[in-house]
């Protein structure tokens, strides 16, 4: 019978992440689609420490553990690596979070983007640098708490934009996904994966010890960031066209989302509604940028 | 059957240096790992309402659920069966069961 | 083949026999030179290899360790402030025992901008692991890069070439170019036991606790200490091949010398000529040239230093608060020893200041007429 997803599991179970763990799923859902010829590049993330202690691992591709900031680079050598030496038909994958993609690792991967180095950049993003101890990053959303953004002084900055940011090196393939929508998510790493040059997919990963939820609720949280219009499923050609994968016509109120959440559980009615504002006004912006408005 | 198997029973720690390989570089897999140990709740499947519709498969973080062709009502279905050596209890199969066919039943220790 | 050949470009032309297949690098003066002609031989394609023109030198030492763990021989140059930037991925290449061979042209560090040379770039990087060669000609900077690969790929560490900025950076001298067939019978193919290989998935760096990590380090000190015999039998085997043979260390008249100098990279070529005019003077004199302090030459100095009335060692490189950092390695390499002989250190040259034949004699008298060594000894400053 037809699977809705490719059976093969090429990671293992046995792996250090948490109960309900978003990174864990959204690796275990991207091997499905990139298959056992892999390789991953991974700096300091969470998943330094769910993959296992010396000697094991649980991903079964090569992995290679890099510094914080260089995923994209230590990328671009291996894929150098493998092209000199014959390997074209190897996904080279450089597989960060959030902290290792919007702030440290924001000049490697640039780089690598700007050359348009064929590699498939993956950023699980959690929204804070979690395997430190849920400090605030660049991708932190507004309003959150953090360890850094306690709750006296929540964090007054929206989330970086970093697909714009991304769509301005004019790279020949963008997406956003996350694990709520397993089926998009395979379609988009394998169009990834058929794509020369420089890729990068934005993957929303839920966090409950750092999003202070439910375990259970990490794909409800994922599908509710979609249905609130927080989280837009897009895709982008060579920067220029957008595309929105699922129009949200009748978008399910933030504070659904936001209430389920330990970290924001400090907001005052106001400071939901201005997320509200905020959220309206990106989703006109996106409206406007794959020509719906 | 199940698409993974144990290949090392424990954390392996070499016991002398000359064991080493010359960088740490991994040999074995994390499957000694039994995480099924730090379940409190237990998921439990009820295949009387089991629909096969495959939500608690695909949104299983480890991987600890797999599947086993079955035969329902003359037509072909794979069965979801959970692997209780690793299921951690996360509970997320039985949180987006749209059939609620999945109960957490209190591990007793 | 001989040619003429500045000290940036015997760089390049020692990485193209090497067959280098991955090259990452970033320009900064005074090293741009060798990234520009590697840059062209790939272009041209009279070189099988990728070149990837990074955006700073912290991704060319990242890029690099991709490469190499991937199972490519893998090629960077740069100096001073890049290979402070590449200090993290320094260590990197160290523990992930990726054997890259790096060119160093020695830079003095800012502020405040400068680019004339001085050791203290290349010397701060001493304790990440990385074998250091100092090179004192532009015959040896490109046997050295062949060389360097040889040793690297077997003890699995990465080598830094170093030369001075502009003295062999940017001048020109006859270098006899090895034809390509004998430095592939001299340098087989890379192949690492572990590489990133999807048929044979291995984890590299994996997160390791205490009771892991300490063997693994000393996992690498045995490597370099396995380093000294085959950086002399390659040495050896070098002459054999191609007519210049090379060790840890250089002596120069040291036979019946009372007055040992001990000297690196270009100062040693400079105090070769001292030793001369001394010499004609009637001056017991000799030259110990230390060529690689990593691995430390123990056997070579200790065997060289013992028993001379006199030691002097000329740093172009300073450890503020201690020394000379050749000076305080010979002194403390000397320290169990018996007929330890008194050990000067002077510290010349800094920021690319010249040091003259006139300069070295004059250092030499200075150190006849003092009775005791001093911790430090300065020679140049305009006082």
């Amino acid at each position: 019978m037809r699977l809705p997803l490719p059976e093969r599991e090429v990671m293992t179970p046995g792996h250090l992440a948490c109960q309900g763990c978003g990174a864990a799923l959204t690796m275990r859902l991207a091997l499905k689609a990139l298959g056992p010829r892999t390789v991953l590049s991974i700096p300091a993330c969470c998943w330094s420490v769910i993959d296992g202690p010396f000697p094991h691992s649980t991903v079964n591709v090569p992995l290679f553990h890099t510094a914080f900031e260089t995923a994209a680079s230590t990328a671009s050598g291996i894929r150098a690596a493998f092209e000199i030496l014959g390997k074209e038909d190897v996904n080279v994958v450089a597989w960060a979070g959030d902290g290792g993609t919007y702030d440290i690792g924001i000049q490697a991967l640039s780089g690598a983007a700007e050359r348009n180095d064929n590699i498939i950049y993956i950023c699980y993003d959690n929204e804070a640098y979690m395997n430190t101890g849920i400090q605030r990053s660049a991708a932190t959303p507004l309003g959150a708490w953090t360890t850094t953004t306690p709750v006296k002084h929540p964090k007054s900055e929206p989330k970086k934009d970093m697909v714009s940011i991304l769509a301005a090196h004019r790279i020949p393939y963008i997406a956003t996904a996350t694990i709520a929508y397993p089926e998009d998510l395979v379609r988009k790493l394998e169009r990834a994966k058929e794509t020369k040059g420089t890729k990068f997919i934005l993957i929303l990963s839920p966090c409950p010890p750092g999003w202070k939820t439910r375990p259970e609720d990490t794909v409800k949280l994922s599908r509710l960031a979609v249905q609130s219009r927080v989280f837009p499923l897009l895709e982008i050609e060579n920067g220029e066209k957008w595309i929105l994968n699922m129009n949200i016509k009748k978008p399910v109120p933030v504070v659904e989302y936001l209430k389920l959440q330990g970290r924001f559980r400090h907001l005052k009615e106001e400071d939901i509604q201005r997320i509200q504002e905020y959220v309206d006004k990106e989703w006109e912006r996106i409206l406007k940028r794959c020509g719906l408005a | 059957m199940k698409p993974w198997k144990p290949d090392i029973d424990r954390k392996m720690v070499f016991k002398s240096v000359r064991e080493y390989p010359p960088m740490a570089v991994s040999l074995y897999t994390m499957m000694f790992n039994k995480t099924g140990t730090w379940r409190t709740v237990r998921p439990v499947i009820n295949y009387e309402k089991c629909v096969y519709c495959l939500m608690c498969w695909k949104f299983c973080p480890e991987p600890a659920i797999y599947l086993e062709p079955i035969e329902v009502k003359g037509k072909e279905r794979m069965k979801p069966i959970i692997d209780y050596d690793y299921c951690k209890g996360c509970m997320i199969c039985a949180e987006e069961c749209p059939v609620k066919a999945i109960e957490g039943v209190e591990e007793e220790r | 083949m001989r040619k003429v050949l500045m000290g940036n470009h015997a760089l390049s032309y020692g990485a193209t026999l090497s067959r280098v297949q991955v090259i990452a690098a970033y320009p900064i003066t005074p090293q741009t030179q060798v990234v520009e002609l590697l840059s062209e031989i790939v272009a041209d394609g009279k070189l099988k290899a990728k070149f990837i023109r990074v955006e700073s030198e912290h991704s060319a030492m990242a890029a690099c360790i991709g490469a190499s763990a991937a199972g490519a021989r893998a090629f960077t140059a740069t100096s001073a402030q890049g290979l402070a930037l590449m200090h993290e991925m320094l260590h990197w290449a160290v523990g992930a025992r990726t054997p890259i061979v790096l060119g160093n042209i020695n830079r003095a560090m800012a502020p405040p901008w400068t680019i004339w040379t001085e050791q203290n770039d290349s010397l701060s990087q001493r304790d990440t692991g990385w074998m250091q060669v100092y090179c004192q000609n532009n015959q040896e900077v490109l046997d050295s890069v062949i060389q360097a690969y040889k040793v690297s790929e077997r003890v699995l560490l990465p080598t830094m070439i170093v030369l001075d900025a502009f003295v062999l950076s940017h001048t020109y001298e006859v270098v006899d170019i090895p034809e390509q067939e004998k430095v592939d019978e001299y340098l087989p193919p890379y192949n690492p036991p572990y590489k990133l290989d999807p048929d044979e998935p291995h984890a590299f760096g994996g997160l390791t606790g205490p009771d892991g990590y300490f063997e693994l380090r000393y996992i690498i000190e045995k490597a370099m200490e396995e380093s000294r015999e085959v950086w002399r039998e390659t040495g050896k085997e070098f002459g054999e091949v191609f007519g210049r043979e090379y060790g840890l260390t250089e002596e120069y008249k040291t036979g019946d010398a009372e007055f040992l100098i001990v000297a690196s990279a270009t100062i040693a070529s400079t105090a070769r000529v001292a030793v001369d005019v001394m010499r004609e003077k009637g001056k017991k004199v000799g030259l110990l040239r230390i060529r690689v302090i990593r691995p430390f030459p123990f056997d070579e100095v200790r065997e060289c230093l013992k028993g001379r009335k006199k030691v002097l060692v000329i740093d172009r490189n300073v450890s503020f608060g201690f020394g000379g950092i050749f000076y305080q390695e010979v002194k403390s390499a000397m320290y169990n020893e018996e007929h330890r002989p008194p050990i000067f250190g002077i510290i010349t040259g800094l920021g690319g200041r010249d040091v003259r034949v006139e300069d070295i004699m004059e250092m030499v008298e200075d150190v006849e007429r003092r009775e005791k060594p001093e911790d430090i000894i300065w020679k140049g400053v305009r006082v």
